[in-house]
């Protein structure tokens, strides 16, 4: 495979939430703010293109009983740094994401690219798949959040879109709309993307 | 702080529970959730390993990490706390009651990683629980998502045989199922906020 066929194969056609249904606690839980979102899929993006780098490195000096664990706290580390990162310049997001910064780490979308894809290839090669992973995840996030920030506040990162004859759906604010958005996300790409009939 | 530790327990299983309105542990929730009795024994496990680690990660965060000023680490140090708690179980387990070992002993691995158990820590650090609120709401977490999973897999199983739309099959019908669930659950709030 090419660089390009990676890039585009771990973005879309093998999207960590569509396609492999990974990641799903994230993408439902910070969708409410277009803002949380971008900033939660780039911190995402960040840790798993430095977790690919990292772990493709040492492939091969890992032995194979301690990868899950080696695994595990170099995603970790990264985690903190981006935590930290969040808590220092932008500390108001880094409030209303709460826990789900941390839970990056037990978010399935990083294991499941590392031990299926960094494990086994070259350190450039994993990195452009986890970017793809980490950007393909961001847009997932930032099309459930348009919906949701749309309709649920009217305003869209922020800005004012309707004017105040709009009345905010409060349900697009609360946890159900979130499960029904993603569901009709997957509905409409299995039908359109994948053509499944 | 004022709020009683049973009272959390109850808002934990209902009011917010863990899945349907904080979403955690979806991954192995939409995954396990074909069957009825799968779902009994994961839920189970879910349960008894949050009680147990909820209470050491309180232990090992105010006597470990705030005298050494070192927060910034719980997130490696409760995942250590989580992955080392279940390999021990799984141990025991497998030495003392193999029968209850090959009908729970395959979930244990999964347990691991179930970002529930870590979420829950979490929560119990940034609303600053007591000891006594943080195993009362890890259990009550535990049982919130014991009841979610087994609703789940009970719908899909009638389910079954029904005509689903080709691109909702599997996944998506099931966030469906679980969104209209949340919306029963919505109902129970207000009754006892817990943040």
């Amino acid at each position: 495979m090419t660089r390009k066929e990676i890039f585009i194969n771990s973005a879309f056609t093998d999207n960590a939430v569509w396609k492999q249904i990974l990641g799903i606690c994230s993408s439902l839980a910070v969708t409410n703010l277009m803002m949380n979102s971008l900033i939660m899929g780039l911190g995402v993006t960040f840790a798993l293109a430095l977790s690919c780098l990292t772990v493709s490195i040492i492939r091969e000096y890992t032995p194979r009983s301690v990868r899950m664990i080696a695994q595990t706290l170099i995603m970790a580390a990264y985690v903190i740094m981006v935590d930290i990162m969040l808590k220092a310049f932008l500390p108001d997001v880094s409030k209303q994401l709460g826990p789900y910064v941390g839970l990056i780490i037990t978010n399935c979308i990083l294991m499941g690219r590392l031990e299926a894809f960094a494990s086994k290839n070259p350190p450039l090669d994993s990195v452009i798949d986890g970017i793809g992973a980490g950007l393909g995840y961001t847009m997932v996030l930032l099309v459930i959040s348009f919906v949701r920030e749309l309709f649920g506040f009217g305003t869209l990162f922020g800005f004012k879109i309707f004017g105040s004859w709009w009345t905010n759906w409060s349900i697009m604010v609360m946890a159900p709309s979130a499960f029904f958005l993603l569901a009709l996300l997957i509905w409409f790409v299995n039908n359109k993307y994948y053509k499944v009939v | 702080m004022e709020i009683s530790a049973f009272l959390l327990f109850w808002a934990a299983i209902f009011t917010s529970n863990i899945l349907l309105t904080n979403f955690l542990g979806m991954c192995s929730y939409l995954s396990v959730s074909k069957e009825v009795e799968s779902s009994m024994g994961l839920g189970i496990a879910v349960s008894f390993v949050l009680v147990f680690t909820t209470a050491l990660n309180w232990l090992a965060y105010h006597y470990l990490l705030v005298p050494f000023h070192i927060e910034y680490l719980q997130y490696i140090v409760f995942i250590i706390v989580i992955a080392a708690f279940v390999q021990l179980l799984e141990l025991l387990i497998e030495r003392f009651a193999p029968a209850l070992y090959y009908s729970l002993g395959i979930f244990l691995p999964l347990i691991t990683v179930n970002c529930a158990i870590f979420g829950v820590s979490l929560f119990m650090v940034i609303r600053n629980y007591n000891f006594l609120q943080s195993i009362a709401y890890g259990f009550g977490s535990g049982l919130g998502w014991l009841l979610a999973i087994l609703m789940l897999a009970g719908l899909r199983g009638k389910l079954r045989e029904k005509m689903v739309p080709a691109g909702l099959r599997g996944t998506g019908i099931s966030l469906i199922i679980t969104g209209i669930m949340a919306l029963a659950f919505v109902g129970f709030s207000g009754i006892a906020p817990i943040q």
